[in-house]
């Protein structure tokens, strides 16, 4: 895959289908040589068959997040890292519904999707993983990430570019001799900024490493009416519809909750 | 004689120092290293020891920085400590609450802002009022730590409020509901807490009771190191490396002159290794 220079990157995607939608339409239009989805392709949405179906039907590659490992290895929780006891409630809350709405082939599927995945993209070792290159569950935010710490990931896992999601916000570091952690985003919900939209990345590599984080409104109102339908915790809707995270969110390192309405 | 499981060490990932040795302007009672006005065992760390130490981490590749003590804040160079290790990483305090000044908050506000790394100020808090905080802590300390919280308010900073389960009822849901509560009622309106486990080590064993010999692990699975604290961290004191934040009290605990030589594996022949692999403690936030 050396001639790969455009690479768009699909995070986290929590069953939100609609999104899914907007963001495939918005990556036809812009062109890309290879998009990959990074994993979590189940959580806080509705009609969790829809995003793998999509996934699948468009033949887009991609890797596990935790849920794919737990879902597919039939997993009582979904090992999403969190420590706090309200944070597990919802976490549980989300998965129960996951699982017992994801049928039985798309989970056999699930569990055989790669871990990580390697892409030789312009001469650069460009390593795709859920968490981190060595925890599926690893959240790695900007502030609690040091250059020093991502240097050592790139080294001990043969890597240029590293990209990952799961924590739920994006984030790019260029961190010196031509290296470059992305953590990609999520499109399953909003970057708890206070707006409805959700993120996509776009990798150019084109002897330099460019990262373009890239805003996709959908149509988040219907998600909403469907998360309700389906007796979704009016906590997940309300993030839907106003871009602040209101569970899941103990995680958050000082710096990023600081920025956090709840 | 009895094997002991080793934990391997995986990743070094955390660093910690125990910047203000075992020096603290208190003596609570339930301290698993008996930290007091009066105890030398372990000095304060100087901006030099920490630079030199962060120096090393930056080769190893660390993520992110813990100081305790003691009292961090007795330590006079703590700012300029905090402020070199906010350069090449994150960093937690974990503090008694008693000597945040209104000037003190107002630097830590200052490089807060000025790094891209997170700052997190964890002050433990031992009760739901005055009367439970000071059985543990000593008289007049709970109106000390509520000056320091307000301050901290004022300037924004958002604590991680650290409880240790001799604050009763703390365990469980109506408790921790009580104290995000409580949290809420000093001005905070993103409640964060912690809750940690006793230690039957120090003054705690005069407090409550020392471990029994049963208490020691005898056999470790293939997945447990990884939820181990000391699989991934290490502590500096003014001694040397030692392996966890918890054994400071035994020599055996101390594994090398520099960090580089302590990255080996550990035997957990102790008790507190045992609440450890039990609670599934971290003391990191």
């Amino acid at each position: 895959m050396s001639d790969v220079t455009r690479i768009a990157l699909i995070g986290g995607i929590y069953s939100n289908y609609h999104a899914l939608v907007a963001t495939l339409d918005d990556i036809a239009r812009r062109g890309a040589d290879a998009t990959f989805f990074l994993g979590d392709l189940g959580a806080f949405g509705p009609h969790p068959d829809r995003v793998p179906e999509l996934l699948i039907e468009r033949g887009i590659p991609g890797i596990q997040g935790n849920y794919e490992e737990s879902l597919a290895s039939g997993r009582a929780d979904c090992n999403c890292g969190y420590t706090d006891p309200r944070d597990n409630v919802y976490a549980q809350i989300s998965y129960d519904y996951t699982f017992e709405h994801t049928n039985d082939a798309l989970k056999k599927w699930m569990g055989t999707l790669p871990q990580s995945m390697r892409l030789d993209a312009g001469g650069k070792r460009v390593l795709l993983s859920h968490g981190s290159p060595r925890r599926i569950n690893e959240f790695l935010w900007r502030s609690t990430s040091p250059d020093a710490f991502l240097h050592r990931l790139c080294d001990e896992h043969d890597a240029d570019v590293i990209v990952c999601t799961h924590s739920g916000l994006h984030w790019h570091k260029a961190i010196g001799g031509g290296r470059h952690a992305v953590n990609a985003g999520v499109i399953g919900r909003p970057a708890n900024d206070g707006r409805t939209n959700v993120w996509y990345t776009m990798l150019t590599i084109d002897g330099d490493v460019r990262v373009e984080f890239i805003p996709i409104e959908y149509d988040h109102a219907t998600l909403a009416r469907e998360m309700r339908a389906e007796k979704l915790p009016e906590e997940f809707i309300e993030t839907i519809e106003t871009g602040w995270w209101t569970t899941c969110l103990e995680s958050l390192p000082a710096k990023e909750r600081m920025a956090s309405r709840f | 004689m009895t094997e002991h499981p080793h934990v391997p060490m995986l990743a070094l990932d955390t660093v910690w120092f125990q910047v203000a040795g075992t020096i603290c302007n208190i003596a609570c009672t339930h301290c698993f290293i008996s930290c007091s006005p009066k105890n030398h065992s372990h000095e304060m760390l100087s901006l030099a020891d920490v630079e030199t130490r962060l120096a090393e981490s930056l080769r190893l590749g660390v993520k992110d920085y813990y100081f305790t003590g003691g009292e961090p804040f007795m330590n006079r160079d703590m700012i300029a400590i905090l402020r070199a290790t906010l350069k090449q990483g994150p960093a937690t305090v974990l503090t008694n609450g008693m000597l945040l000044r209104r000037e003190v908050c107002r630097q830590l506000r200052e490089l807060i802002d000025a790094s891209e790394y997170s700052l997190d100020i964890r002050v433990s808090l031992d009760g739901f009022d005055a009367a439970s905080h000071d059985a543990i802590r000593g008289e007049g300390v709970w109106d000390r730590v509520m000056i320091g919280l307000r301050n901290l308010a004022e300037f924004d900073i958002n604590p991680v409020v650290t409880v240790t389960e001799a604050a009763d009822g703390v365990g469980s849901e109506e408790g921790r509901a009580a104290f995000l509560a409580l949290i809420r009622s000093f001005g905070f309106a993103k409640p964060r807490l912690k809750v940690l486990p006793l230690f039957r080590i120090g003054a705690e064993t005069t407090r409550t009771r020392a471990y029994e010999p049963w208490e020691k692990l005898t056999t470790l699975g293939e997945d447990d190191a990884s939820v181990l604290q000391c699989s991934t961290s290490r502590m500096i004191t003014s001694k040397g490396v030692y392996v966890c934040p918890i054994l400071l009290d035994y020599d055996e605990a101390r594994m090398s002159d520099s960090i580089e030589e302590s990255l080996r594996p550990f035997p957990l022949k102790f008790g507190a290794c045992h609440t450890c692999w039990v609670d599934g403690v971290s003391c990191r936030t």
